[in-house]
């Protein structure tokens, strides 16, 4: 369902992704994970062409995310996306936060809209939270509204890109709850995380990245028992020393 | 220093009168170009930040000019200048037929000089926000004008209530420069009351009051709004 084919990106004269390659099919978790400055982020907003890049192709569902023809926003509509600060819109209520897009990219009716953001809400354990604004809110929360606004399109697939890092720790779980679920249900799913009790619960592959590389791209069980590369390896002892 | 103070002058006519028209003309100098800079200076502040590097360079050029000339000169460039160098029907027609060519010149002057402020409010606010804001608006699918009409605009105007009040004062206190191309506004009155009474002080007191009379009041409708608009981020 997504694609990505030897992606190169350049910031200036910074080769930030260098020939990285990998697929997510239908239904399948993937989890991307790395030290800081390894590329995943940027290369998980490649995917729905928040990023631009200077080389290779990206196709979601058939659709390439570079060509010069692409509609790109009809495209992203399609792909659910979440985002290490939340970015709810901060002048709206959570209630018009979830209705927005679904407005105005989708032209759902008012009522279709609203009642579909009250079912979801209610999925992620904040119904009684519709009327309140973003900074009311505390980040777990906030992060389930943004899941929630992304569910609301209707996604084919979704992109997670660090969505717990910016939590504080007591809060970390309810948000992985609720991707956990996702996942069960069999969203399509690219995730960048440091959570790697999650990677295990749910993930189907793990993709390590570093230094712009896609280092290693395997099973989830073979990535945590049986690393091949040294990079990996020396990064799961520093990530797992103390779990 | 001997002085006879007579504060009975300012109610005396036509001296009341003086001050009377003199607010009413500085205040209507000061709304309309209060319009003019807010509606250009938003503009031109939105262009400045677009991805369209021509259009972001032509505003960027636009705030530059008008911010670096003092703005008295760009009054006399507005009423002395302006009307030589265009076409001659149109310069005759400024100089014979444009209605109360005074007032008009001053308000464009003044609107034209406050856009450019304005307009670096509005791109400085605008470009406070976080990059992450936008991306989650294109992320679901809206479009660039979506994106600034629903999320970047709303939210940015808010973050710039309080340096917009401050640039609304200085358009009223800008507008007393209107009197150098024969505004009779309010400075220009205390002025004339001052040569025809010799009550230099009282006539300046009372322009003094009422200016701080009007911008209490611009400060007090201003701190409504943005009590009435909270930042939420």
């Amino acid at each position: 369902m997504i694609k990505l084919s030897n992606i190169d990106k350049w910031y200036g004269a910074f080769h930030t992704l260098k020939d990285c390659s990998v697929n997510v099919s239908r239904g399948e978790v993937l989890v991307i994970c790395g030290p800081s400055g390894s590329g995943k982020s940027t290369l998980i907003k490649c995917v729905n062409g928040l990023e631009p890049f200077q080389g290779g192709e990206i196709t979601v569902d058939g659709v390439s995310v570079g060509a010069a023809g692409t509609n790109l926003p009809r495209l992203r509509a399609r792909i659910g996306m979440v985002f290490q600060n939340f970015e709810l819109y901060p002048h709206m209520s959570v209630l018009e936060n979830i209705c927005l897009a679904q407005l105005k990219v989708l032209k759902r009716p008012r009522d279709e809209a609203e009642a579909r953001a009250f079912a979801l809400l209610e999925r992620v354990g904040l119904k009684d939270h519709a009327r309140k604004l973003p900074s009311q809110l505390s980040g777990g929360q906030q992060q389930r509204v943004a899941i929630a606004r992304a569910l609301a399109m209707d996604p084919i697939a979704m992109l997670f890109d660090e969505p717990t890092s910016a939590l504080d720790p007591e809060m970390i779980n309810e948000v992985l709850e609720v991707m956990v679920q996702l996942a069960q249900e069999g969203m399509t799913m690219m995730v960048v995380t440091h959570e790697m009790g999650f990677a295990r619960k749910v993930a189907d592959r793990v993709v390590f990245m570093d230094q712009g590389e896609v280092v290693e791209d395997a099973a989830t069980d073979q990535f945590f028992s049986a690393p091949k590369s040294d990079r990996a390896k020396s990064f799961l002892s520093r990530i797992l020393q103390h779990v | 220093m001997h002085y006879n103070w007579d504060w009975s002058i300012l109610l005396q006519e036509p001296y009341l009168q003086w001050l009377i028209s003199g607010t009413g003309w500085t205040i209507a100098v000061s709304l309309a170009a209060w319009v003019i800079a807010v509606t250009v200076g938003s503009l031109i502040g939105i262009a400045r930040t677009l991805p369209n590097r021509m259009v972001a360079g032509i505003a960027t050029a636009y705030t530059e000019i008008f911010r670096n000339i003092p703005l008295l000169v760009q009054l006399f460039l507005w009423y002395f200048v302006l009307p030589e160098i265009v076409p001659e029907p149109l310069g005759h027609w400024i100089k014979r037929d444009l209605p109360l060519p005074e007032y008009t010149t001053a308000v464009i002057g003044l609107g034209f000089y406050t856009a450019a402020r304005i307009s670096e409010q509005v791109r400085a606010g605008i470009q406070s926000l976080s990059r992450g804001l936008s991306m989650a608006g294109y992320a679901q699918g809206l479009t660039l004008t979506q994106v600034y009409r629903h999320i970047l605009l709303p939210v940015a105007f808010r973050l710039i209530v309080p340096p917009f009040t401050t640039e609304f004062l200085t358009v009223f206190k800008n507008s007393s420069l209107a009197l150098t191309i024969g505004v009779l506004e309010l400075t220009a009155q205390s002025g004339q009351i001052s040569e025809y009474s010799f009550h230099s002080f009282e006539a300046y007191t009372a322009a003094t009051v009422i200016y701080i009379l009007i911008t209490m009041g611009v400060t007090a409708v201003m701190t409504v709004i943005e009590r009435r608009l909270p930042v939420a981020t």
